[in-house]
């Protein structure tokens, strides 16, 4: 970063069209001399917002067990949407119910399969799977979708230009596109229109030190656990634990993305 | 000696219009934070002044890339904090969004006649759990208690 001291100490022989900006130079240093108090902690907070630029030390994932995910249950839906602020959004006036479900911000969609040859049903959340080698950061031509270096895919929504080639790579259909012009946001989830955006495992969790998610911890409290969320390189998290226990499945896993997303029983 | 007289005018009159000069941007440089807002109480923002006014917009494109990128959240250069710090609330204590034309940055950026874009995606007031935690390293390096609120008479400024 360059350095954003201007020079007050100018020569004191410097012409007089320069009186002007010397006085107001004046005024500015003087401003600028108040000593500000040097870090005083005022008010104690739960967890300390981080410091350091996220490493590849850990990768964050999530661990799915499908036998737990109950049908017609959408706590971790709901609470996703109230996490990102996605319940703040509109169906535009005169769009059709249908048109709106296909094209409003989804970041967690509940699917349920069936196998036709034994009847079997199967519930499960789908959302960004969080690859190791992601499609949609492969076909991005600004850079904005990017993997973080702790595993977490997302979107700089500073430089994505809307185009929606993510969209189309993803093979997960985990994306969306904000179409409409937003309003109150929430201070810890900008979004607005023009831009991509889908599931960020809660980035602003990660990033004050808080533990989990909002849809483990909604799943948890609707009586599920079906959701685990850890570090997938921590040998002793509860996920890396579970992993080792049960067998489990990445989503088309023939595409050798290597998922951050795990699910057993399917 | 007609020629010393004029010459010691001018002089003179160079010295008033430098007063002059300095009591009026001394007094510009008080009226762009809101009386009422926290920052109003305060005698500098997270740098001093003058820095603030040329290199604001640098500095939260530097925090933006590092917080987007590194999860770096802890920085006083937050955008949150330059909500929280310059909000006013009216008479109802409902805060105003900073980016309305009458407010701390939409006043400015529609004198000069420059693109506020900050707001089509970030919260204009402060909203929803933990927006807090996301201005309090600002509110810690402009050394300052959150609570405080400044009077909307401004009579503590």
């Amino acid at each position: 970063m360059k350095d954003h001291h201007e020079p007050t100490d100018r020569p004191a022989d410097a012409g007089p069209a320069d009186s002007g900006r010397r006085a107001f130079m004046g005024v500015a240093a003087g401003v600028a001399g108040a000593v500000v108090a040097p870090g005083v902690v005022l008010h104690s907070v739960a967890a300390a917002p981080r410091s350091e630029a996220v490493t590849g030390d850990v990768r964050w994932g999530l661990l799915i067990d499908t036998a737990k995910c109950a049908d017609g249950c959408s706590a971790c839906v709901e609470a996703c949407d109230r996490e990102n602020g996605l319940n703040l959004q509109n169906k535009p006036e005169g769009a059709s119910q249908e048109h709106w479900d296909d094209q409003k911000a989804v970041w967690i969609r509940k699917v349920k399969l069936q196998d036709n040859q034994t009847g079997r049903v199967t519930n499960l959340p789908m959302m960004c799977q969080h690859c190791e080698n992601p499609p949609c950061v492969d076909v991005c031509p600004t850079g904005a979708s990017f993997k973080r270096a702790d595993g977490i895919v997302m979107v700089d929504r500073h430089t994505c230009i809307g185009c929606r080639y993510c969209m189309m790579a993803c093979p997960y259909k985990a994306r969306s596109f904000i179409h409409k012009v937003m309003e109150d946001q929430l201070t810890r989830v900008p979004r607005g229109k023009g831009c991509v955006e889908s599931c960020n495992l809660c980035v602003h969790r990660r990033d004050f030190g808080e533990e989990s998610t909002a849809c483990v911890d909604a799943c948890r409290e609707a009586g599920h656990e079906a959701i685990v969320f850890g570090d997938l390189k921590d040998p002793e998290s509860a996920i890396r634990k579970q992993l080792a226990e049960t067998a489990s499945r990445q989503i088309r896993e023939d595409l050798s993305l290597n998922t951050g997303v795990r699910y057993s029983g399917i | 000696m007609a020629k010393a007289a004029v010459r010691a005018g001018l002089v003179a009159v160079g010295l008033a219009w430098v007063l002059v000069t300095q009591v009026v941007l001394a007094a510009d440089a008080k009226t762009y934070v809101l009386e009422g807002s926290k920052a109003a109480a305060l005698e500098s923002c997270v740098e001093p002044t003058d820095v603030m006014r040329r290199k604001h917009m640098e500095l939260i494109k530097h925090q933006r890339d590092a917080t987007v990128h590194g999860g770096i959240r802890s920085s006083k250069h937050s955008l949150a904090g330059c909500v929280e710090c310059h909000i006013r609330t009216d008479a109802d204590q409902v805060p105003t969004p900073i980016h309305q034309k009458d407010e701390f940055c939409g006043a400015c950026h529609a004198f000069a006649a420059v693109n506020l874009n900050c707001f089509d995606c970030h919260a204009s007031v402060p909203k929803g759990p933990g927006a807090e935690l996301a201005s309090h390293a600002a509110f810690q390096a402009a050394g300052v208690d959150r609570s405080i609120q400044a009077r909307p008479d401004g009579e503590d400024h």
